[in-house]
Parts: C-alpha cells; sequence; structure tokens
C-alpha cells in the first residue's frame, strides 16, 4: 500500500511517503489509522485526533469508512486551506 | 480549452493571456492574478500540495464554471513551494464571447481556488512558522455561487 503525507502529517511523522505492507485485516481508513498510530511516537501525535484530519483513496476524497487494499494509494492531510 | 498548471516557477502573465486569445471568437478575456500579502508580518509562505488529486479538484470546478457560462478558454496556473510577499502565486484567465461570462466565471474560479483548492500554506513570521488553518469564513464567498 502507498501512503502519503502531507503539510503538518507529514511533518509529525517525518516522511512524505513511504510502502508498507499492512496486515489483512486493515481494510478500511479507519483500521489503517489505528494500525499507524502504533508504528512511534510522530505517527501517534499525527494520528492522535483523527477529527483533524482528511484523507484521499487512490486520489479522490474518502470517509474513513472506506474500504482499502494492497494496492491502493492512500493520503491523508489536513482540511485544505486554499491557494 | 482549458489549462491547468501548479507549478514551482513564477508564470508570464502576458504570455498567459495571450494564450486565451487563440480561440478565434474570443470578445472578452478576464484575467486575475494573486499576490502574495505580508498580513502583518509574514515573511514568506510555503505551499504544499498533493500532484495529481491537486489538478484533479481543481479541474473539476474548472469543468464547473464551463456548465455554466458559455467560456471559449480557461487558465490556471498555481504556483506551490516558498513564496514571499509581493510574488506572483495565483493566476486564472478566462475568454468568452462577452464580458459578462469572463467576468463571472473568473470571479467564481477564484472563490474556489482561495477557499477550497487543495493547497497547504505554512507561514513564516518572526514568531516561528505555523500551518494555516482552514477558516470557516472563507466559505460565504462560496456560499454565494450555490
Amino acid at each position: 500500500m502507498k501512503l502519503l503525507y502531507f503539510a503538518w502529517v507529514r511533518q509529525r511523522i517525518g516522511r512524505s511517503e513511504e510502502e508498507l505492507t499492512v496486515p489483512a485485516s486493515v481494510s478500511t481508513v479507519a483500521a489503517l489509522i489505528e494500525y499507524l498510530r502504533s508504528r512511534g511516537a510522530g505517527y501517534e501525535a499525527a494520528f492522535r485526533d483523527a477529527a483533524l484530519l482528511r484523507c484521499a483513496v487512490n486520489q479522490e476524497h474518502a470517509r474513513f469508512d472506506a474500504k482499502i487494499g494492497p494496492n491502493d494509494e492512500v493520503a491523508f492531510f489536513p482540511p485544505v486551506t486554499g491557494g | 480549452m482549458s489549462e491547468i498548471r501548479i507549478q514551482r516557477q513564477d508564470f508570464d502573465p502576458g504570455a498567459e493571456i495571450s494564450a486565451l486569445n487563440a480561440a478565434g471568437e474570443v470578445g472578452a478575456i478576464a484575467s486575475f492574478i494573486g499576490l502574495v500579502r505580508s498580513d502583518g508580518g509574514m515573511d514568506a509562505m510555503t505551499l504544499d500540495h498533493y500532484p495529481g488529486f491537486a489538478e484533479r479538484e481543481i479541474s473539476a470546478h474548472v469543468a464547473e464554471a464551463r456548465s455554466r457560462w458559455p467560456l471559449l478558454g480557461v487558465r490556471v496556473v498555481h504556483r506551490v513551494g516558498r513564496l514571499t510577499p509581493g510574488e506572483r502565486i495565483v493566476f486564472v484567465g478566462v475568454a468568452s464571447s462577452h464580458r459578462q461570462a469572463a467576468f463571472a466565471a473568473a470571479e467564481f474560479l477564484m472563490d474556489y481556488l482561495k477557499t477550497r483548492a487543495p493547497f497547504w500554506k505554512l507561514e513564516e513570521r518572526a514568531s516561528g512558522a505555523t500551518w494555516v488553518e482552514a477558516r470557516e469564513s472563507d466559505d460565504d464567498s462560496v456560499r454565494r455561487w450555490r
């Protein structure tokens, strides 16, 4: 699964993207957030308050109950602020 | 013809406007250029974006503008990366047969870009760098187009 992070999500995690093999049980965005939170202090800081986050699956806005699979691109970011 | 570009480098407003004149039936071109404001002591602003996603989101709004007004050409150029006050940040140019459609569509697109376009802004001030939070008040300018 390809993961992308933007703005302060990227800063807290310390990277802009990564390729991860997640357990098969991680089949929704919400489950992915829980899984990522366990990966370290930076992830915990980024995903602590999921209400502050928005996500996209394969470059389309997605809700946290959206299904995801190993070949998907999932991006996490704060609400957009415009240009 | 629509062109949407997100780029780090500056753009040439004259060249963008000239490119809108290629359509033949054009009677009006409305253009808008946005500049970075210092906004009470801001030293610089860095715009972050999601390549691919950002172009897709902006394209959807350009398509909506084209469905609302009879447009002959649309060009949107938005810069990303680190920008300082006074620098050009955005260009919107709209060509139509008549001025009303060109003015309205340009304003519609700018209202969208300023409030909903998928960018994140990091402002640098003497006190440090902070990410700009999404503001409710900006939504008023978008609501009037509904």
